[in-house]
């Protein structure tokens, strides 16, 4: 826990996180270098990276020790940027529609 | 400084804290340092920039009508005789994990009073970081000499360019402001600022070990970017 003096926490924990970070990294590098394709690429991807933001943020940035207050004012708000996302996205597909119907088609 | 900033006194656990955090007086984030959840502030409104980065890569990406250049050819390198895809970067990554390790470390020891080891892990977590703009330098000449430009290249869709440049042109600018002032802590540290209260040149006021974990903050943060940047720009 956070003690009169900041965070203090064995090393182990930083070194096993490193490590795992590490393993994390190159997994998600052999995805790309096995030629993994479709849906299971993708998930894979975003499996790696979550794991490796959620460790990063939980364990060296000590978030997981903090108190809610402070957790949940940095990390709700990000949440709603996959608003954004949704939004982008329909307009992106939109736009894609548009050009290849007036763009290709319709010339 | 002679009065901690994250003095102990009877906190409520779990929801209930949360509730009284935010209703009490004087502050919300209670037993953080001031510099600590300002700077927590500072990367969350630096979370939405580099949201809205990726986010505008997706629209172009996901719009576009001509291919979008295969990451895993163009970041290619040519070693022993062959091409080995995405290389670099692996290595790039790697580099930054490492830096965030030390870093880490850093926090640890600094927290410990051991200000030789925690000069030496800052340095080495520069070191680090310094090499990665370096790669970065190469990887950004190697692809301007192959024609890729913020408004076309040879292989696809002229949006690969500016979401390239743009994207990795502002972290690799992170990277850079961080090694500088990772130098600037390393000194303080060194000198032994934070134990004897030296006051800051800028800000007149005494700092203490507490700079070191808002200094890692940063740090990590620009470590986590990467990690997004590399699933999405990359390997997607």
């Amino acid at each position: 826990m956070a003690t009169a003096e900041g965070q203090q926490h064995p090393i182990g924990v930083y070194l096993w996180i490193w490590g795992l970070l590490f393993v994390l990294s190159l997994f998600s590098y052999l995805v790309d270098y096995f030629h993994l394709e479709g849906m299971l690429r993708w998930s894979l991807i975003l499996l790696f990276m979550m794991l490796k933001a959620g460790f990063i943020v939980a364990i060296f940035m000590h978030m997981k020790w903090e108190r809610l207050a402070l957790i949940y004012a940095i990390l709700l708000p990000p949440v709603l940027v996959m608003v954004f996302v949704a939004l982008m996205v329909l307009e992106s597909d939109y736009t894609h529609w548009a050009r290849e119907t007036y763009f290709v088609f319709g010339a | 400084m002679a009065k901690s900033a994250t003095k102990s006194v009877a906190l409520a656990p779990g929801m209930e804290g949360f509730v009284s955090d935010w209703s009490s007086d004087q502050r919300v984030f209670k037993n953080v340092p001031w510099g600590k959840a300002m700077m927590w502030l500072f990367l969350l409104s630096d979370t939405f920039i580099f949201s809205c980065f990726l986010l505008s890569y997706m629209s172009v990406r996901s719009s576009t009508l001509e291919p979008w250049p295969n990451a895993s050819k163009v970041f290619a390198l040519h070693i022993g005789g062959q091409d080995v895809p995405l290389i670099l970067i692996a290595i790039m990554t790697f580099v930054l994990i490492s830096s965030s390790g030390t870093m880490a470390m850093a926090v640890n020891f600094g927290y410990r009073r051991n200000r030789k080891v925690t000069t030496y892990l800052i340095l080495a977590t520069a070191l680090f970081g310094a090499m990665f703009v370096g790669m970065q330098a190469f990887e950004w000449t190697k692809l301007i000499s192959e024609g890729v430009r913020p408004w076309g290249n040879p292989w696809g869709a002229p949006q690969f360019g500016s979401t390239f440049f743009m994207i990795t042109g502002f972290h690799g600018f992170h990277v850079s402001i961080g090694v500088i002032f990772l130098l600037i802590v390393a000194r303080k540290v060194w000198r032994g600022d934070y134990d004897t209260g030296r006051r800051g040149y800028f800000t007149t006021m005494k700092g203490n070990y507490e700079i070191v974990e808002t200094m890692g903050l940063y740090w990590h943060f620009v470590d986590l970017v990467w990690v997004f940047i590399f699933a999405f720009f990359y390997l997607w």
